[in-house]
């Protein structure tokens, strides 16, 4: 389903240039040129509006589409005057034109409460409304390098969010409500044991079934998800948590994962506000300091993570201390550092 | 029913600038009762701050383990429409290329049998279709076949496998990213659609070590384009663009190995102590080419947290050569199936299970030798095995 300049073409691409946002270049060592346009999606799709992406693709690439692995869409051009029509069109549509280069693109993310049967919390509400407020960031190419947003609305991470630049993540905060009449009819209990991290789950012979050491819980769900006798979820419990300083490219200081900062915001449907600005305020913080081609891990790692939590004027609590598998490796271990 | 059909929290993510999910899910509401009681149930789970699909279940199409994730609403007397209201994951075409023709077939399909709402794409690349009940599961698998498509994976599976665009559309592609997507999809069919495994396994294809499709972060199998010999040069272009980048501060400072310089003039690289992070190809696509020999880097192990925390892919092959068919490469993805297979416990990825076992195991079993491209640094403790025969 490749467009004609792209099977003529294939392997044999020279160089791209970033025309503006939104719009990329490239050329092809026969001299032909292909014009992309990206545009932002919701992800969530009706097959109303995937028909309106066609019709656009009939209008002016010849009938060829494709997405991107950020849920965005790219409109295919090989001829330059196409372009500027195709824009002014789907910015007509509402649609919005960006996502290249030092912007912010559309963040991954997964079900949240339209289709899991695990969130913590809803994804495509909290993305829509971050969107919303960093809109300008898609539709510009200044800040200092790639900033990278994903959401994931459980530990189980669909969406894999732990190497981004901000991460938004669903995170339950009570222990199992246990169903012991489910555990006995529907459950293995030793899978059940088996599936906690943290061994909080012992077997409760007496009723057939399991008790939760409520001290070694870490809310990650995995029990409920080997057994519907274990629910997990609560309106209270739930929230968001968000992470910063990840990345996957090899680029510089290469691949990392993202770091807690904030441990708990209250799940606040429609609009999410506490998180929509703590995201804004990550962001605005970073693009005010860092040097260029520094992303968001590059930054804090130059200034320090004790300096990162004070100009974001971030409390920083003790979830922060990491206490899990792999937590030494987290600890300081010099008497260099910064107050 | 209009009573039933307010959502005034919803209502609120249609407002702002960027595309609104909720106008989506409105519109499949003219059309689909199943999408009208997916918005009255989404409307009552913002209103409760609580997800309202139970868990999980088991359903499927002829032959098939996979493919099909099976829902069911908690309050099916108020929102019968989403009682059953399934997912298809769609294998999607390597790339994501589509032609309209295809789009709209699908759209076709969908609208005869499901909710009209899909995810382009799911997290781990596949069409999502998003709803229906258990009676249109196999027509409209059928249907879909009809047209050329095909279901994704699911549960302790070979999940769908995915890849940057690569040649198709990057002059940085390292080898045939879409080609190497195609051979392992249709390979390792029946590990796709038959969950044999202790987990799901994640397959990943990067052309360069730009890794737009987080292959490191995400899959149990990463395979990462990379090269070896000299970047090539052009030091006319490299001028060009010092009109507009200060090549000193912005290319030759951030170059992690330190290998560049630059005297305005001339840009020199010693190639020898170049890590290929792509930092300064990056930025300088006109001027700066990969060396000639290119191939990929094989990392396994990566993964989200869920059991025992997250773990980012281990290079255990620095550099294979990719060109069709491609049998070294699924031999070792062969091999790695099968020493998982013997040796995880359920619900064990393979990351796990090397950490479990020992990195020695996995690499004796497959085969390879130790080599220092495989680690950071090395052990800083005394505690390793003499194995019987080796001095």
């Amino acid at each position: 389903m490749l467009p004609p300049i792209i099977t003529k073409n294939y392997g044999k691409w020279k160089y791209h240039e970033r025309v503006k946002p939104g719009v990329l270049k490239h050329v092809a060592e026969s001299g032909d040129e292909l014009y992309t346009v990206r545009v932002g999606s919701e992800r969530l799709l009706s097959t109303d509006k995937v028909r309106e992406i066609c019709e656009v693709a009939d209008k002016y690439c010849d009938g060829y589409v494709r997405f991107t692995s950020r849920h965005n869409i790219e409109f295919l051009v090989s001829d330059k005057s196409k372009v500027e029509p195709l824009i002014a069109d789907v910015k007509k549509r509402g649609w919005p034109v960006g996502g290249t280069g030092h912007s912010i693109t559309n963040i991954v993310h997964t079900q949240g409460w339209v289709h899991c049967h695990t969130p913590a919390t809803d994804a495509s509400g909290i993305v829509k409304a971050v969107m919303d407020e960093l809109y300008d960031y898609f539709g510009r190419m200044d800040l200092p390098a790639y900033c990278r947003i994903s959401l994931a609305c459980c530990l189980n991470m669909c969406g894999a969010v732990h190497c981004s630049d901000i991460a938004i993540l669903g995170i339950h905060r009570m222990v199992p409500k246990i169903n012991h009449e489910i555990v006995r009819t529907k459950c293995e209990i030793p899978n059940v044991i088996a599936a906690c991290p943290t061994g909080a789950i012992r077997p409760d012979p007496a009723n057939k079934s399991v008790i939760v050491n409520q001290d070694r819980c870490m809310y990650c769900g995995n029990c409920y998800t080997m057994c519907p006798g274990m629910p997990v979820a609560d309106p209270k419990g739930d929230g968001v948590s968000i992470w910063v300083g990840g990345k996957v490219s090899n680029t510089r200081s290469g691949p990392a994962f993202s770091r807690l900062v904030i441990p708990y915001l209250p799940n606040n449907p429609p609009r999410w506000p506490e998180t929509v600005a703590a995201v804004k305020n990550i962001v605005e913080v970073w693009a005010k300091n860092a040097r260029k081609h520094e992303r968001m891990g590059e930054w804090i790692e130059r200034i320090g993570w004790e300096r990162f939590f004070e100009i974001a004027n971030i409390p920083f609590t003790e979830q922060v201390i990491d206490d899990f598998t792999m937590a030494p490796e987290t600890y300081r271990t010099t008497a260099a550092f910064k107050w | 029913m209009a009573d039933e059909m307010k959502t005034p929290l919803l209502d609120e993510l249609e407002k702002g600038p960027w595309p609104s999910f909720v106008t989506d899910i409105k519109q499949a509401a003219k059309k689909k009762a199943s999408a009208r009681d997916l918005l009255g149930q989404l409307e009552q789970s913002y209103r409760d701050k609580i997800g309202h699909w139970k868990h999980g279940g088991i359903v499927g199409v002829k032959g098939y383990g996979g493919g099909v994730i099976g829902r069911y609403s908690d309050i099916p007397d108020k929102f019968p429409g989403v009682e059953h209201f399934h997912t298809l994951r769609v294998n999607m075409p390597a790339g994501w290329f589509y032609t309209t023709k295809a789009l709209r077939q699908l759209c076709d399909v969908w609208d005869k049998h499901g909710s009209g709402l899909t995810n382009f794409h799911g997290a781990t690349g596949d069409i999502i279709l998003l709803g229906t009940s258990t009676d249109h599961l196999q027509p409209c698998f059928d249907d879909l076949a009809e047209i050329g498509f095909d279901l994704g994976g699911s549960g302790s599976a070979m999940r769908t496998p995915s890849a940057c665009v690569g040649p198709a559309r990057c002059e940085w592609a390292c080898f045939d990213s879409l080609d190497v997507l195609q051979t392992v999809t249709r390979t390792f069919q029946s590990q796709l659609h038959r969950p044999m495994f202790p987990y799901k396994f994640k397959i990943k294809i990067s052309a360069c070590p730009n890794d737009c499709v987080a292959a490191i972060a995400r899959s149990d199998l990463a395979v990462i384009g990379t090269w070896k010999g000299d970047i090539e040069i052009d030091q006319k272009e490299v001028q060009q663009y010092a009109k507009t980048m200060n090549i000193q501060a912005e290319v030759v400072d951030l170059c992690p190995t330190k290998c560049m310089s630059w005297d305005g003039k001339t840009l020199k690289i010693d190639n020898r102590e170049c890590n290929r992070c792509m930092h300064c190809i990056n930025l300088m696509p006109k001027a700066l080419r990969q060396g000639k020999e290119r191939g990929a880097a094989i990392l396994v192990g990566g993964k989200a947290p869920i059991v025992h925390g997250a773990l980012l892919g281990w290079v255990v092959v620095p550099f294979m050569k990719l060109e069709p068919p491609y049998t070294e490469l699924i031999e070792f993805i062969n091999k790695t199936f099968e020493w998982w297979d013997e040796n995880g416990k359920m619900r064990e990825r393979l990351g796990e299970l090397i950490n479990r076992l020992g990195m020695g195991k996995y690499l004796r079993a497959m085969g390879l030798k130790p080599l220092p491209q495989m680690i950071k640094r090395p052990r800083a403790n005394p505690y390793y095995f003499w194995r019987e025969g080796v001095q």
